[in-house]
């Protein structure tokens, strides 16, 4: 009996072990943007602008040129690529907290310039590198390292709705918020982020994908159990769903 | 050369154009958005880029990103805003991105004024921003020397992958004067280590991260030694009558030019005064100063602030000279009588 | 007959459990073993040859350490 591999690592990863905790949501949404630009066949002109926090690494594990930002500055840097190269095909992967919190002007204003640039959102509601600190997206009652008795909004105020406020900008061309904890939701997101790829290479404007995503570490559960939190409670707070969409569908 | 009569920011702005600069990412504020507007004008007449950041913290990121995938870049600022790019300053730096920034320098510190200053001298040169990085910093006195440090500045920076600071102020930035653009052809190839996409080569990495000590200290050693061969290479400086002086005025940019008129005022009461004036504030002149000071009576070290060069012509002078120091701050600029008159009043004391 | 089975790359495995939990067919479990950095690394058992190559598991590995493998032949 022949076999042959038909799940397996895409080529776009460069096949270094991702330095994630274990059940981190990281590494599938790597694995889904690998995938996309593999399927693209863009990976020789792309370019990652990685972030500065848990994913400060994602240059080295994706098979393409890349960078590191400064925190929270890595629209800057991608729109500064994208205007002296429009021919290249540039993302950024930032967490709530570079993107959400240091970089909302940045996020604000490139998402509003329509800048040819994809970005993928990891909003896990925490800050993950400096070890479980109060993210931006930290839920009312969450507690963290750095909100010991739980998010109070008259303290610390609420939890940021990103896509809520992106909406709202006319450069944005796809903007959607998914999660990953099952393989339905990971087919989706493969599916959103791909859309927001072809935002840039089909010229039309901005993209963006937010996943909520696990932190079992810093949330101190084991990675089901994160999962089971995240689908109870994120969810809530953070409705799923496709806010713009000015690709279309695929022919 | 033709002549062209040309504000100060504006002939840095065209001669950035003539250096081969397409890209230029930058936010507005006084004394020297004449230059943004000038760039806004002029890009997409040649093809080129241009772009008003939502902040300068924003701009230097976006010179960072053009930069790293190979262009000639420039952004323009004065001091705030300039302490606002320090951040990025320090990444390109680490980074080893060419990037050629002006700071048009105005009175602070905090809000400060709007007048020309030198008072942003001890952050040109020993650096603004994280770490062990060196900026090259280049002090124009004129505006047609502007246009042509800011030509050196392109060359500089790819030469050396380091950013380049034109250090102005406001009094250069907004004089007119006529500028003769040297005419040459620009080629500059980047290709060997820019972002350019991973087509027909491995994939490559421009950062400013090492997460290993041990790997940080050899980016670091590289640096070192790149700045050592920039100091043996580039160090630039004018001396005007020095010869015979027998006091010598230090002075660089526009207090430079200021201080040749009192040079010139004081030959003609027959008094030996002779200039020196840095033209690279970083590297310093050093070696230079050292000697030229030898023999004299007497050092006076003139700035548009509190004093800080002057400690750069205290190291060189090496106590084997008397230094003095006059200087205004905030944004005063001193004119050449009250600069001799107080020379007068230290020759008398001597 | 065995139509898919899947590979698991041991050393890149954390011992999450994803993939466990994915696994419609109830048929990955942690192994005893340890790999080199101190992980259970999940491992394939299925002796009843339930495995259809859904590739559930592999969607669901945070650390892309799962190669799902199908028979080219469709089995009849």
């Amino acid at each position: 009996m022949e076999f042959t591999a038909v799940y397996k690592m895409p080529d776009s990863l460069s096949k270094k072990p991702f330095t994630y905790c274990p059940g981190c949501h990281h590494g599938i949404v790597h694995r889904l943007v690998a995938e996309v630009i593999d399927e693209l066949g863009i990976r020789e002109k792309t370019i990652i602008v990685a972030p500065v926090g848990c994913s400060v690494f994602a240059y080295e594990f994706f098979n393409t040129d890349g960078t590191v930002a400064p925190h929270g500055r890595a629209t800057a840097v991608a729109t500064g690529m994208k205007r002296a190269r429009p021919d290249l095909v540039v993302f950024t992967y930032q967490g709530d907290g570079d993107l959400a919190a240091i970089g909302t002007a940045e996020t604000i204003h490139t998402a509003n310039r329509g800048e040819r640039v994809t970005t993928i959102f990891i909003n896990n509601a925490i800050y993950g590198m400096t070890g479980g600190q109060m993210a931006p997206t930290t839920l009312l009652g969450m507690k963290t390292t750095t909100s010991p008795y739980g998010r109070s909004p008259e303290r610390e105020g609420y939890p940021v709705h990103m896509c809520e406020i992106l909406k709202e900008l006319k450069g944005v061309a796809f903007l959607a918020r998914t999660k990953v904890t099952t393989p339905k939701d990971v087919l989706t997101t493969k599916k959103y982020i791909k859309k927001a790829f072809l935002a840039q290479t089909k010229d039309i404007g901005y993209g963006l994908v937010e996943v909520l995503s696990t932190c079992p570490t810093n949330w101190g559960m084991p990675p089901i159990k994160a999962m089971q939190w995240l689908e109870q409670n994120m969810v809530v707070e953070y409705p799923l769903g496709v806010f713009v969409d000015k690709v279309g569908e695929e022919k | 050369m033709k002549k062209v009569m040309m504000k100060g920011v504006e002939a840095i702005g065209e001669a950035a154009i003539k250096a081969g600069c397409r890209n230029y990412f930058g936010y507005p504020i006084t004394p020297q958005s004449e230059l943004t507007e000038y760039m806004a004008r002029r890009l997409p007449e040649v093809g080129g880029s241009f772009l008003q950041a939502e902040s300068e913290v924003a701009a230097v990121n976006m010179l960072y990103g053009a930069s790293s995938v190979g262009k000639r870049v420039m952004t323009s600022t004065s001091s705030p805003g300039f302490s606002l790019m320090q951040e990025g300053i320090s990444y390109i730096a680490c980074a080893q991105l060419p990037a050629v920034f002006v700071n048009v320098v105005r009175g602070g510190p905090g809000l400060g004024d709007i007048q020309p200053s030198q008072g942003d001298y001890f952050q040109a040169t020993k650096g603004g921003g994280h770490g062990d990085y060196r900026l090259i910093v280049l002090s124009p006195s004129t505006v047609q020397e502007a246009t042509e440090l800011t030509l050196l500045a392109f060359d500089l920076a790819d030469k050396y992958r380091n950013p380049v600071l034109i250090f102005a102020d406001g009094l250069l930035g907004q004089m007119m004067e006529p500028v003769a653009f040297e005419e040459k052809e620009i080629t500059y190839d980047n290709s060997h280590w820019a972002l350019t996409g991973s087509k027909n080569r491995p994939p490559r990495q421009v950062t400013s991260f090492n997460i290993d000590p041990y790997g940080l200290e050899k980016m670091n050693i590289e640096l070192q030694k790149k700045y050592r061969q920039v100091e043996a290479n580039e160090t630039r400086y004018e001396e005007f009558l020095i010869e015979d002086a027998d006091i010598l005025i230090v002075a660089h940019g526009t207090v430079g030019r200021i201080a040749k008129s009192v040079v010139r005022m004081a030959r003609e009461e027959g008094l030996k005064i002779g200039l020196f004036r840095p033209i690279t504030l970083y590297p310093y002149p050093y070696d230079a100063l050292s000697k030229a000071a030898q023999e004299k009576s007497l050092v006076l070290t003139v700035e548009m602030s509190s004093g800080q060069m002057l400690e750069d012509v205290k190291l060189a002078v090496c106590g084997k000279t008397k230094i003095e120091f006059y200087g205004r701050m905030a944004g005063v600029v001193p004119t050449p009588e009250e600069i001799f008159t107080h020379l007068k009043t230290l020759i008398r004391g001597q | 007959m065995r139509r898919a089975y899947i590979e698991i790359d041991v050393e890149r495995c954390k011992g999450c459990g994803l993939c466990i939990n994915a696994c419609p067919q109830r048929i990955i479990r942690f192994s005893d073993k340890f790999n080199s950095k101190g992980y259970h690394p999940a491992e394939q058992y299925d002796p009843d040859e339930k495995c259809p190559g859904c590739g559930f598991c592999y969607m669901m590995c945070p650390d892309t350490c799962i190669t799902v493998f199908k028979a080219v032949q469709p089995v009849r």
